[in-house]
């Protein structure tokens, strides 16, 4: 049963879920991280604290993270067919993903940006810089290491949430091990998927290691 | 003109506790080219005090003139251009912790505009100044905690500000690094003529470096004036009281020793440099034949000049003690009583 179609399948199912994984995240942070450095300088103890933005972003944030993913893919299936043309298939997978991923990369990045010590922060006020300044080559520079463990975490998670869509046809290894594991009883084939996952995982987890604490100069 | 007045100023905060009043109508004046010390214990105002100084906290009433200049009118703009006039050191150093020294020192300098290379050639000479010229290129974390503070400081110089404001700049900091930090300081105070304002709860840092001080307590201004003036003859409860911790570890052995000796009467006695070249205590007991017990003597370094203090004892049935009292005045030596040295 091993054959070289089998073999090509599973290599395009690698391909298909770092295409979702990657673009997801990309796109995830494009929108997540001014989200959530938004959510870090509007809170009360913030940089230029504004409770109504603070709210309005907070309750956004908490629905979209508070539907199970895979909900989120049927609700968003209309919308996915007017961006991408159709429901299935990895880039349509993608859609959903982002959905999903940017109020989590939110808050990952509104954590990371408030461990930042707000000591550093008044100090860069007393020399009179301005809001987008601190924000800049403050908050950001500060939260360096944090942003990518929390990048890193974000990457495990959204792989997760794409291997999912594959019950509804996403593509990728989910996908492969859902129809050949769970529709045609091959666990054999589903195994390999599953490992492949695993080793997906922690390449990205130590990969980001060790960007983060080549990147880290407080020690 | 006085560099920084304070008028009238007061800040309250409304917490969950009810309002709480970091600061009472407090009143001051420092002039340019001082070393000015706000010193009180925590909680007395004084850092909420020298953030009013730069608008990182917005006084509740009254006003603060920098040159005779009021900021409170002054949108947020003129107000950052403001603070770049008004240099500011940290307790815990507050540096860029992913940043080298280098980078650092250049921060303020980039707000201001400067191009990249211009602001290094600038940086580096701060660091020079603050003798760390060598360590440019090396990250705050590998630092000493002196070593920061000069990197603090080498930042708070950059702009050429005309007021460095210092918040508990030493209190992180072991005595010997304190001295070398303070020295560093003065100098800057004479080589820049840049005012300092300096917050601490250390006297000692007061009388190493400040002309001035004012002694806060519970939100206000208790005793204002020059350093030398209130260590001699300190007025209110607050300032006596910081006098008498002045010595440190010592306190606890003297409480002991005190309780053994159980003098009558005792007093502080205060000696000025010129006072030195005479025996006054020893011609005072041979004159009235009344021994009197030595419970304290200390020289302490006040501005760079050396005060003698003595905390005297008399003993139980000594009938002479306003006379002898008299006889020290007499020789300019400065005295009052100091009965609580026994109650604490």
């Amino acid at each position: 049963m091993w054959s070289s179609e089998v073999t090509t399948m599973i290599i395009n199912g690698v391909g298909e879920t770092l295409y979702m994984t990657l673009l997801s995240t990309g796109v995830g942070y494009l929108f997540g991280l001014p989200m959530g450095v938004m959510l870090a300088v509007f809170d009360k103890d913030g940089l230029v604290p504004n409770t109504v933005a603070y709210k309005a972003l907070d309750v956004i944030v908490n629905i979209v993270r508070s539907i199970p993913f895979l909900i989120l893919l049927i609700l968003l299936i209309p919308f996915t067919r007017l961006v991408v043309g159709q429901s299935y298939g990895s880039s349509a997978t993608v859609v959903p993903l982002v959905v999903a991923a940017i109020p989590f990369i939110a808050r990952m990045v509104e954590s990371s940006i408030k461990e930042v010590d707000p000591g550093v922060i008044e100090a860069a006020k007393s020399m009179g810089a301005g809001t987008l300044r601190i924000i800049w080559k403050v908050l950001l520079v500060e939260a360096r290491t944090s942003l990518i463990t929390g990048a890193t975490i974000a990457i495990g998670t959204i792989l997760g949430y794409s291997a999912m869509a594959g019950t509804i046809g996403g593509g990728g290894l989910g996908d492969i091990a859902i129809r050949y594991g769970y529709y045609r009883y091959q666990s054999d084939i589903m195994i390999v998927t599953v490992v492949l996952l695993v080793v997906l995982v922690q390449v990205f987890q130590s990969a980001g290691m060790v960007v983060a604490s080549r990147l880290d100069k407080r020690k | 003109m006085s560099e920084i007045v304070i008028q009238n100023v007061s800040k309250t905060y409304e917490t969950k506790d009810g309002t709480v009043h970091a600061l009472r109508h407090v009143n001051l004046s420092i002039e340019a080219g001082d070393i000015y010390g706000i010193i009180g214990m925590s909680g007395a105002g004084k850092s909420t005090l020298v953030r009013c100084m730069n608008f990182l906290e917005t006084p509740t009433e009254g006003q603060i003139l920098i040159k005779g200049e009021s900021f409170g009118s002054f949108s947020e703009k003129q107000l950052r251009k403001q603070r770049e006039d008004i240099g500011m050191i940290f307790q815990h150093f507050n540096l860029l912790m992913q940043k080298n020294v280098l980078e650092n020192v250049c921060f303020p300098l980039y707000i201001q505009g400067k191009k990249k290379r211009e602001a290094k050639e600038r940086a580096m000479e701060l660091l020079e100044i603050v003798g760390l010229g060598d360590r440019a290129k090396t990250y705050p974390a590998q630092l000493s905690g002196g070593q920061k503070q000069r990197v603090a400081i080498a930042r708070a110089l950059a702009s050429n500000p005309k007021i460095l404001l210092c918040d508990e700049a030493t209190s992180a900091l072991d005595p010997q690094t304190t001295s070398s930090i303070l020295e560093l300081l003065k100098d800057i105070n004479e080589r820049f003529h840049i005012t300092i304002v300096i917050i601490t709860h250390q006297l000692s840092v007061v009388r190493e470096i400040c002309s001035h001080v004012a002694i806060m307590s519970d939100g206000e201004v208790e005793e204002q004036g020059l350093v030398s003036e209130i260590f001699t003859h300190p007025k209110s409860a607050v300032a006596k009281e910081l006098i008498r911790n002045d010595s440190g570890s010592g306190v606890e052995n003297q409480k002991v020793a005190q309780e053994e000796i159980r003098s009558d009467e005792i007093i502080r006695v205060v000696f000025s440099e010129n006072s030195a070249f005479e025996p006054v205590i020893a011609n005072m007991i041979l004159k009235f034949q009344e021994p009197v017990n030595i419970l304290k003597a200390d020289t302490k370094n006040v501005g760079g000049r050396a005060k003698g203090e003595m905390i005297l004892g008399f003993g139980k049935d000594c009938k002479k003690i306003r006379e002898m009292k008299a006889y020290l005045e007499e020789r300019g030596l400065a005295i009052e009583e100091a009965n609580e040295y026994v109650e604490q």
